[in-house]
């Protein structure tokens, strides 16, 4: 049980991060961007669909992929804060991504070496993906840091409100800990040097500080979420909660 | 960046007799016209008209479907609708790629959208109200858009030729998709039957509007054929589109919202009753109840990004100045 656990928080955080992202679609500052934007939400969906897929066997009741996504409450889920933070414009968005991928690459290069065969699959496509979100993103946070004085006002302003959410990527829920203990998931607190040194490198460049965080925000992992969690929920699940029991 | 050294280049040919019986018989021997050709004026602005409404129906095609991704009703819908999206923001892309060849900037013809002066597809006029509209949406509007644009593929233009031969393979997933949509919702609850014919309901007789005015009313077409810009007349297109579609919804059990609507032995296709040429033209001058919404939003995105790319440019400027410092 603590597998599925720990699987559905892994899962949780890539949907509820690709849905975030997926608002952007036909919004985005520029055209490339509308193209960028969606090919990273599509990513995070994909890897959530197969850990679903994963959760649902293991739990072994018949539920599907999306009876877990479109019909667990708020309290249920099990997804940081972190990724479930509004967009903001588009350098919160950007951040975001890029706090989320600098943890998640090194995880899942840890996690080609998992004991559960699954997790190996995932981590093999995903390791990848997160490279190149950790470029894509960690571009725009340079440019836009070492751009106008705008955008490096906006770019301070996403540091400032989004890093207190980042402690709670390196936290092990009891079910976490647990599969680190079997070898099934890597140890989340030791990404913590590759992930100093990656946002380390962008902020350089990107002319940012790292601020102290008095108040690291958590919660996530025990349900415990923000306000808007719900909505996003409410909106994502709005068809499967309309008509129970069709098929789509 | 080859087409940039084009843009606001002199294109003045002097259009002699001679040159343009020259031009017409390359046209003729089926030669593919290349951006460094001579060509005459108006074949230029055509297709910069022509190419340019088709890149902004793409884009702002982006916002109707768009509305219902954070809606989607399984994982696997919101991924092949994200997808679907993407690849018409990909077709936008292309399409500006191949006007720009022709010496008029993307930026130039963004500004031309938002300020009213260049139309896109009148069909993203239309609110899209329901799961259904999606799948609706793959199968009459993409099914259209197909039905116009395979010809396209012979364009005597190469670059809008080329760019047609990605986009109809694109397109005609998405229209397979979209009936797909339609089918299980067909072959679901009675709500969801419900949902699929009111979609039909909806979406019918705008989708027959999507191949334009009757050949006799339409203006651009007669020398856009002797261009061999366009092959086949709307009318035509239009009866292709019918005779394909009607046969689909009946295997879907679902009925065309055309009281007239027979099949005609003689011409071996359907008869159709008459399109409301009045919506039709309310819609195309702006009075649809989505053209304010879809501009806003469209401005809205670009002008909440205006920072964002400068801040770009700015940062292109610094790093460039570094290494030319460094140097």
């Amino acid at each position: 049980m603590a597998r599925l656990e720990a699987v559905l928080e892994l899962a949780d955080d890539h949907l509820i991060l690709g849905h975030r992202i997926s608002e952007w679609c036909g919004h985005a500052p520029m055209l490339e961007e509308d193209l960028a934007l969606p090919n990273m939400a599509l990513d995070l969906i994909g890897t959530a669909r197969v850990l679903y897929d994963h959760a649902a066997k293991l739990e072994g009741k018949g539920r599907s992929e999306d009876d877990l996504a479109m019909l667990r409450v708020e309290r249920e889920y099990r997804n940081c804060l972190l990724v479930e933070r509004p967009n903001g414009d588009f350098a919160q968005t950007m951040l975001r991504q890029l706090y989320f991928a600098a943890f998640m690459e090194p995880f899942w290069k840890a996690a080609l070496g998992s004991s559960d065969e699954i997790i190996r699959g995932v981590a093999g496509k995903a390791v990848k993906e997160m490279a190149y979100h950790i470029r894509h993103a960690g571009e725009w946070v340079i440019r836009l840091g070492d751009g106008t004085e705008e955008s490096a006002r906006r770019m301070q302003g996403a540091v400032t409100e989004l890093h207190r959410f980042t402690g709670e990527l390196f936290e092990s829920s009891p079910a976490a800990a647990a599969c680190e203990a079997e070898g099934v998931l890597p140890v989340r607190a030791d990404m913590r040097g590759d992930w100093d040194r990656v946002i380390g490198m962008v902020f350089g460049e990107a002319l940012l500080e790292q601020p102290d965080i008095p108040f690291p925000q958590t919660g996530g992992r025990a349900g415990i979420h923000g306000e808007q969690l719900g909505h996003l929920l409410a909106e994502m699940q709005y068809l499967q909660r309309a008509y129970p029991g069709a098929e789509w | 960046m080859y087409s940039q050294g084009l843009i606001g280049a002199d294109s003045t040919t002097e259009e002699t007799p001679e040159f343009l019986a020259r031009f017409q018989a390359r046209i003729d021997a089926e030669e593919k016209i290349e951006p460094n050709d001579a060509m005459p004026e108006g074949y230029r602005r055509t297709l910069v008209r022509q190419i340019g409404q088709h890149a902004h129906s793409e884009i702002v095609g982006m916002l109707p479907e768009g509305n219902w991704i954070t809606r989607a009703p399984s994982l696997k819908r919101k991924a092949a609708l994200l997808a679907k999206v993407q690849d018409e923001g990909g077709h936008g892309l292309y399409l500006y790629a191949a006007a720009e060849t022709l010496g008029v900037s993307r930026e130039e013809m963004t500004e031309e959208l938002h300020a009213g002066k260049a139309k896109y597809s009148s069909i993203f006029n239309y609110p899209t109200l329901s799961w259904a509209d999606i799948g609706t949406i793959g199968w009459l509007v993409d099914g259209a858009a197909i039905m116009n644009q395979i010809p396209l593929c012979r364009c005597s233009f190469g670059p809008y030729a080329r760019a047609m031969i990605r986009v109809c393979k694109e397109e005609s997933f998405h229209q397979r998709q979209g009936y797909e949509i339609v089918m299980t919702l067909a072959r679901g609850t009675p709500a969801q039957r419900e949902m699929a014919q009111d979609a039909l309901n909806r979406w019918w007789w705008p989708s027959l509007m999507m191949f334009g005015p009757h050949d006799a009313d339409s203006e651009h077409s007669d020398q856009s054929m002797a261009w061999k810009i366009k092959r086949f007349s709307n009318d035509e297109l239009r009866q292709k589109f019918i005779d394909a579609t009607v046969p689909q919804a009946e295997f879907l059990g679902l009925s065309v919202p055309d009281e007239d609507l027979k099949w005609n032995e003689e011409k071996n296709g359907y008869d159709h009753g008459e399109i409301d040429w009045s919506e039709f033209w309310r819609v195309v001058k702006g009075g649809g109840q989505m053209n304010v919404d879809r501009i806003r939003d469209r401005k809205a995105a670009w002008d909440n990004g205006a920072w964002v790319r400068e801040a770009a440019r700015a940062h292109a400027a610094k790093r460039a100045t570094r290494k030319q410092a460094a140097e």
